[in-house]
């Protein structure tokens, strides 16, 4: 087939507009040729025969009538083994490797193999003569801690293959052909363990979709316990500036209990990747004992890089998602932060002048930010195993502010909302999660009327604290003050966390669930405390304990014997444990 | 080739279209008219169609001037002649010296790739305390100076520039008011650091279009040294005012606009210039400090909102003060650890205290009963305003933490502190 070609026509910012004679799809990739540079781009609007295209890099030296060829296919990824632990820009483009030929710099027109040639050992799991369906495995290579399913390419179209050859088991490089199938129209097909699949499309071949029920544990105990995620769900993290959205992301790519981590870091700073880039490989994961990195993926593309390759950043790292949950694993993916690829979106869809929405976001804002979230979810595949895709996107909104279109469109989609304040970042009360206002859908791990009798404290303690401000504490009764200061101490105690000590940093959900009845006891208890003064003395000592117990190792003898201390304290002035409290203690 | 055009279509604003062939995207061309000439950039095609924005304005052009495409994008020249010498935002001198055309570079280069960035490790001193102490400024960061108009914001750059040990100075000057560019220079001559400090100044009167190119100028330079090994400290003011020239261009280009008139691509203009900020590898580094006014004191302006996002950290100048909440450094933590063991605990004792003493101060505003513990917190207070957040002190950290522990030992007992004891014991000043 002779290639489609083009000229162009027109640039505005990255916008090129071309003219061409063949066929042109939506979504297709062109690239414009200068010379020996060819920059890609992507077709996202054919309009009175003329295609406009958003080029992924600078248009800094295009002109009316240079070249620009068509490859007749939509943006793809490779799939394959060998993507753990790679860093890659938007395009899927490896950034250690460009940085090996091109130094200091992203020069534009450079593009590599997202999977450079490699030899893995294959082991064949089926036989010749046997039938296949496509995203069946075939076979399978040992990649960092499990086996990496071959599987027959998800763009073949649904049919039964025949198996007419496999390789024996070996070592194999992974662009050579490694099994041959034929289909019903006696077509042969060869395979290898490298496919392609178009970012912008879902992949969608497995038996059915199930209700996400299972947590998937962060070790952050504001929201194992208050609001929790489930594996397969989806979860915004909307905040201001500052407020450490990006340090809470981090947190959960490094504790979370799941297989794989995908980050994507869209349109953020690049030193915090580089923290991740820096940091990943030397961290323990303490499940396998493996380097953290080899569980991740990073897709880095940060603020300063190219538009267009910021938008299409999430969708790469969403099907690499969804490749590795075709396999029966648990992926999480985070982007940070969603609201830099929507606009991105804004960009665009303001130099195609299309009517502008709310905030000059364009008006297919809502159903894009939906269909993105809507490829989370858990799956039972073909073989009957179960794999996950959970999502979790930072939004970073204008001022602050909630009200604004990314972040209403996100929270109508998302199963948790965990809304960062500034105020309690500014008074460095880290997670900086609103207890107040977020919420979860999902169930979590622990008691549910334990969690929602412990949340009635933080807002009798709120109601208390706002009166205080106009009455002042000597306007306040003894039993009110008793409240806030209960509630001052759950916060401190339970709600934040020191991410930087190595104890209190990650807590597994068993000490969750130990020390929450123990705090839930004393919430519910009734002290002998004489004046304010006494009760704000009192629960500072126990808050001292309380802390000093967070930093013991779990199980440890130091554990037990803080314990023992921070009871006797209780012990001193307890009077009664309130009857709700008990009955719910059981 | 360079093909000369004397018809000009349409004139708005600083925006000219003429009919041209073989032009490609931003390109430069001269503008000649009977005022003189100006260079001018291409940033739209459209078939035949080439709209240029012209950098000495639109005001004078006439329809029947003309036109030269040069075929190459904007440049500047770099060597080591550009040190002590001064510019406009186009690169033409502004000092009455020669006009330097050797080595030239093109501006607005591709980024750095994110997997040859190293974690910055070295700390700036600057000699004031709120930044030493409290925020530190690191090599390779990016920090704005959120101000509100008004502010001496001007006057605290120019001594970061003196003081700061860095190799060379960027001054970069948008929308400058004349006297704040004397000031500067002034300051810097007196200062003995005019050696080592390039200025790419627009003054207020200046063409807007050159007000655009100024940051892209001054980090396309400081990149250059930074290669060469040096650490480059970029200064640009007022960052506000670039973004308002990006507003009045999309405008005139009939751009759809986003939030309170400016474009939506501000956070990525914003960003692909804070981003040049770095350390390379073996090499040299590029920090920038930046001011960004405040319209209205409004933090969630579209543009120190945006800002915010991009850069780590920022310092809150409010009358006249540096302000302890709200100001931070996202790096600090990777450099106060090897200061002295005693600056984390410090820096994080010193902040809640005076926390609790603005608490005391709302509760003695409200009218309530004062305390012992809220009497001793009032006379701190005072002490910190003075001694280290004043803007007036200048010592160097070591002078600043015993300062601190100064002002702890005559405001409070030790335990009063909650520092941890062997800081204590150390540290706190012994009664002679």
């Amino acid at each position: 087939m002779a290639m489609n070609k083009g000229t162009v026509v027109g640039i505005n910012g990255n916008m090129v507009s071309v003219k061409v004679d063949d066929d042109v799809s939506l979504n297709e990739v062109a690239y414009i040729v200068l010379g020996e540079t060819r920059v890609k781009s992507e077709v996202i609007r054919i309009k009175n025969g003329i295609v406009s295209m958003q080029a992924f890099e600078m248009t800094g030296g295009i002109g009316v009538g240079d070249l620009v060829e068509f490859t007749g296919e939509m943006l793809s990824v490779e799939l394959g083994p060998g993507l753990l632990g790679k860093v890659y820009d938007g395009l899927q483009n490896p950034l250690p490797e460009l940085a090996e030929k091109c130094g200091f710099f992203l020069e534009r027109g450079e593009y590599l193999k997202a999977l450079p040639r490699a030899t893995y050992e294959f082991t064949p799991s089926v036989k010749k003569g046997d039938v296949l369906r496509p995203a069946e495995m075939f076979g399978s290579v040992p990649e960092g801690i499990f086996d990496h399913k071959i599987m027959v390419p998800f763009s073949l179209k649904p049919d039964d293959y025949v198996v007419k050859s496999i390789v024996k088991k070996g070592e194999y490089s992974n662009d050579e052909t490694i099994a041959v199938l034929t289909d019903s129209d006696k077509k042969d097909h060869d395979l290898t363990m490298i496919f392609t699949w178009p970012v912008k499309k879902a992949i969608d071949l497995y038996e059915e979709r199930l209700k996400p029920v299972d947590p998937m544990i962060t070790k952050t105990r504001l929201i194992d316990t208050f609001f929790p995620i489930a594996k397969g769900g989806t979860f915004c993290i909307p905040g201001p500036f500052g407020a450490g959205k990006t340090v809470l992301q981090q947190g959960t790519a490094r504790n979370a209990e799941v297989d794989i981590v995908i980050i994507a870091a869209c349109g953020e700073r690049a030193g915090e990747v580089v923290e991740t880039l820096k940091e990943f490989p030397e961290l323990l994961d303490p499940r396998t004992g493996k380097p953290l990195m080899e569980r991740t993926i990073i897709i880095c593309n940060t603020s300063s890089m190219p538009v267009a390759a910021r938008e299409a950043s999430v969708y790469t790292a969403v099907t690499l998602a969804e490749y590795y949950r075709e396999m029966g694993l648990d992926v999480l993916l985070l982007a940070d932060s969603t609201s830099r690829w929507a606009q991105a979106m804004r960009e665009m869809s303001g130099r195609l002048e299309e009517i502008p929405g709310e905030e000059s976001f364009p008006a297919y804002l809502e159903s894009v930010i939906a269909s993105f979230y809507e490829r989370a979810g858990v799956v039972r595949l073909n073989d009957g195993s179960i794999g996950s895709v959970t999502i979790g996107g930072t939004v970073s909104p204008a001022g602050g502010n909630f009200e604004e279109p990314v972040t209403q469109a996100t929270l109508k989609v998302v199963g948790a909302f965990l809304g960062l304040s500034r105020e309690r970042s500014d008074a460095r009360k880290y997670p900086a999660i609103q207890p107040l206002e977020s919420w979860s859908k999902y169930k979590g791990v622990l008691d549910d009327k334990m969690v929602e009798n412990t949340r009635g404290v933080l807002f009798r303690g709120d109601e208390v604290n706002q009166m205080m401000k106009v009455v002042g504490e000597e306007g306040t009764s003894l039993n009110d003050y008793v409240i806030f200061q209960k509630s001052e101490m759950l916060d401190a105690v339970y709600l934040q966390q020191n991410g930087f000590d190595p104890v209190d940093s990650s807590v597994s959900v068993e000490r969750q669930k130990y020390i929450f009845r123990k705090l839930f006891t004393i919430l519910g208890s009734e002290y002998a405390l004489e004046s304010k003064d006494a009760a704000r003395g009192y629960f500072n000592q126990i808050r001292q304990k309380f802390l000093d117990w967070n930093g013991c190792q779990w199980g440890s003898d130091a554990f037990s014997m803080q314990e023992k201390e921070l009871d006797n304290l209780l012990n001193e002035k307890f009077i009664s444990l309130s009857s709700e409290n008990e009955k719910i203690l059981g | 080739m360079q093909k000369v055009y004397t018809k000009i279509d349409s004139i708005a604003g600083n925006v000219i279209t003429v009919a041209a062939d073989g032009v490609k995207n931003q390109d430069l061309a001269v503008v000649s008219s009977k005022h003189g000439e100006s260079l001018a950039s291409v940033i739209k095609l459209d078939g035949k169609v080439v709209s240029l924005q012209v950098f000495a304005g639109g005001r004078g052009v006439s329809t029947g001037d003309t036109v030269r495409f040069l075929g190459y994008p904007m440049q500047v020249s770099f060597s080591e002649n550009l040190m002590g010498r001064i510019f406009d935002g186009s690169g033409k001198p502004r000092d009455n010296g020669p006009a330097l055309t050797d080595n030239m570079i093109p501006i607005g280069g591709p980024s750095v790739n994110p997997a040859k960035r190293i974690l910055a490790s070295k700390m700036i001193r600057t000699g004031i305390p709120m930044i030493d102490v409290f925020n530190t400024l690191v090599e390779s960061q990016k920090l704005p100076i959120f101000s509100v108009s008004g502010e001496p914001y001007n006057e605290m750059l120019s001594r970061i520039a003196m003081q700061a040990e860095v190799d060379l100075i960027i001054l970069g000057g948008m929308g400058l008011k004349f006297d704040d560019y004397l000031l500067f220079k002034e300051s810097l001559e007196k200062g003995g650091a005019m050696s080592r400090t390039i200025f790419f100044v627009h003054t207020a009167s200046d063409p807007t279009v050159e007000c655009m190119l100024v940051p892209d100028i001054s980090l396309a330079v400081a990149e250059q040294f930074a290669l060469q090994g040096k650490r480059v400290l970029v200064l640009l003011t007022d960052m506000t005012n670039f973004a308002d020239s990006l507003k009045e261009i999309a405008i005139t280009m009939d751009q759809v606009p986003s939030n309170r008139g400016y474009p939506g691509d501000l956070y990525s203009s914003l960003a692909s210039r804070y981003e040049k900020a770095v350390d390379f590898e073996g090499a040299g580094s590029v920090t920038i400090l930046g001011v960004t006014t405040m319209p209205g004191d409004d933090v969630t302006h579209p543009v120190p909102d945006n800002t915010g996002y991009i850069t780590e950290g920022q310092y809150y100048l409010k009358n006249g003060r540096i302000e302890p909440f709200g100001s931070l450094s996202r790096l600090k933590q990777l450099v106060n650890k090897d200061t002295r063991d005693d600056h984390r605990t410090l820096m994080d004792g010193m902040i809640k205290l005076y926390a609790a003493f603005k608490e005391a101060l709302e509760k003695k505003s409200m009218g309530f009963q004062m305390s012992d513990w809220d009497s001793k917190l009032l006379e701190y207070g005072t002490l910190f305003e003075q001694n280290m957040m004043d803007l007036a002190v200048n010592i160097p950290l070591e002078k600043a933490l015993d300062s601190g522990w100064e002002i702890l030992a005559k405001c409070f007992t030790p335990d009063e502190t909650g520092i941890r004891s062997e800081l204590i014991m150390k540290y706190w000043p012994k009664k002679d």
